[in-house]
């Protein structure tokens, strides 16, 4: 028996003024399953991301996060969902500690020193805990941003370019984190634009392109190449 | 009890946050200093006049400072997108308000008593023996202030010509605590009795119920549009 989606995306629109971003979207993560956004800029990806996020409200069509509808039950989908947009959510002048306290407590998640610190100690900057956040390398702001996942453990992530901007090491520490993730039942959209890394994690590949899911393949033994010559074709096609 | 740990967690991150950059506070000092020179300069040493207008140009100095304190009081969450933190974080967000309104308050309040010295020295003022009714008057003015003042700089916080839109809905709103504030205020310097300026202690005491319960009630539409 297959699980019932994690992310359930139904002709889905979105229309800013008259312009059309989205135009019937159509998308299922299971729990357990990565799946890869790609498209180029302005296919809609991150707006994709924010209405699953709750953020924004679609135009027409439906949207389900964990079995909870994004429109209608916008709460319900935001206690199950994980989100690392483009900014990091974090404030420059508190600490990493204070930062992470402070996320933990607004959200209502455990915030004793042991949860914090361990928290912390899983995306490695436990020893960088008691420093200015205005001193991270913007690598170090994304793992202090996942550490909020550690803690509240949603069963979805939605991740905007989680591997732009930051170096091999700390993209290699993303890779076996959003693996674990993955293992554990948990589903992951992820909006990118790298044919190599970011598609390392991904279970399945889909190509967003005038509007519309132009191709939603499983990634399987596809090599980088193969996913660009694909992207090419539909990317293009479908703009 | 939870609603209240949000609502602290809030005023905690504003005011460390500032007492570690001190960028608000510094920026309020100056422009106090650079407005008492200001007001120096155009009154002069007439003593009479400046009687007169000393509960206007104190609230003057404190809408001013104000403005310019509570204009940058969504700064932060600009920064680093965390204004889609507090959208997403479950619960009532009002709790976030009224932790926004107390840090500025306490912001606020910090600068006033600053400006107080500060006019006391320049004007050589004895405002001492007036300070105990005056503190309910400045309390409750600036609490009317900072409701408003919080509510639409989250307003605006997106709105690209903010500096120029924040005062102008601000001030027509704050009219009711102006004329209250100031009439009670100039009262008070006139050696009244606190129980002389009640009414107008009670229009600035329901102007901030008002305030405070419409932010209360709003902020939540506010944050999501």
């Amino acid at each position: 028996m297959t699980a019932d989606p994690s992310i359930h995306v139904i002709g889905l629109g979105k229309a800013f003024g008259g312009h059309l971003v989205l135009d019937d979207v159509s998308l299922d993560v299971r729990p357990g399953e990565a799946v890869a956004l790609l498209g180029p800029n302005g296919a809609g990806k991150s707006t994709l991301l924010r209405i699953l996020a709750t953020l924004l409200r679609a135009s027409r069509g439906t949207a389900r996060v964990a079995g909870y509808d994004c429109s209608r039950q916008p709460e319900s989908v935001r206690a199950r969902v994980g989100l690392l947009a483009h900014g990091a959510w974090v404030y420059e002048d508190l600490t990493a500690l204070e930062n992470l306290k402070f996320w933990a407590t607004l959200g209502g998640l455990p915030n004793g020193p042991e949860a914090l610190g361990g928290a912390l100690a899983a995306v490695e900057l436990d020893r960088v805990a008691d420093e200015r956040v205005r001193t991270f390398s913007l690598g170090m702001k994304r793992r202090l941003a996942l550490a909020r996942f550690v803690l509240a453990r949603p069963p979805v992530l939605l991740l905007d370019e989680p591997f732009a901007g930051i170096d091999q090491r700390a993209g290699k520490w993303l890779d076996e984190h959003l693996g674990a993730f993955k293992a554990a039942g948990g589903a992951i959209l992820m909006a990118t634009h790298s044919f190599g890394r970011g598609l390392g994690v991904a279970d399945r590949i889909a190509i967003l392109a005038g509007g519309r899911v132009a191709l939603d393949t499983p990634l399987g033994a596809l090599a980088p190449d193969d996913v660009r010559r694909l992207y090419d074709l539909h990317a293009e096609d479908g703009a | 009890m939870i609603y209240a740990r949000r609502a602290w967690i809030v005023l905690w991150k504003d005011l460390l946050s500032e007492r570690r950059s001190k960028e608000t506070l510094n920026a309020l000092f100056f422009f106090s200093l650079l407005l008492l020179f200001l007001f120096q300069f155009t009154l002069g040493a007439d003593r009479e006049r400046l009687v007169a207008a000393l509960p206007g140009l104190l609230w003057l100095g404190f809408i001013l400072s104000g403005l310019v304190g509570l204009g940058r009081a969504f700064l932060a969450e600009r920064e680093n997108d965390c204004w889609e933190g507090l959208l997403l974080a479950p619960g009532d967000k009002s709790a976030i308000y009224l932790g926004k309104v107390a840090g500025n308050l306490l912001l606020m309040l910090l600068v006033e008593a600053i400006l107080l010295v500060l006019f006391a020295v320049f004007f050589n003022l004895d405002l001492a023996a007036h300070l105990l009714p005056l503190a309910p008057v400045i309390g409750l003015g600036t609490i009317g202030f900072a409701a408003v003042g919080t509510l639409f700089g989250a307003m605006t916080a997106h709105v690209r010509a903010r500096e120029l839109l924040f005062p102008v809905l601000l001030l027509p709103v704050q009219v009711p605590v102006l004329l209250g504030a100031v009439k009670a205020t100039e009262a008070v310097l006139l050696g009244e009795p606190l129980a002389a300026v009640g009414h107008w202690l009670g229009l600035l005491a329901a102007a901030d119920v008002i305030y405070l319960t419409v932010g209360v009630l709003t902020f939540d539409a506010v944050l999501e549009a």
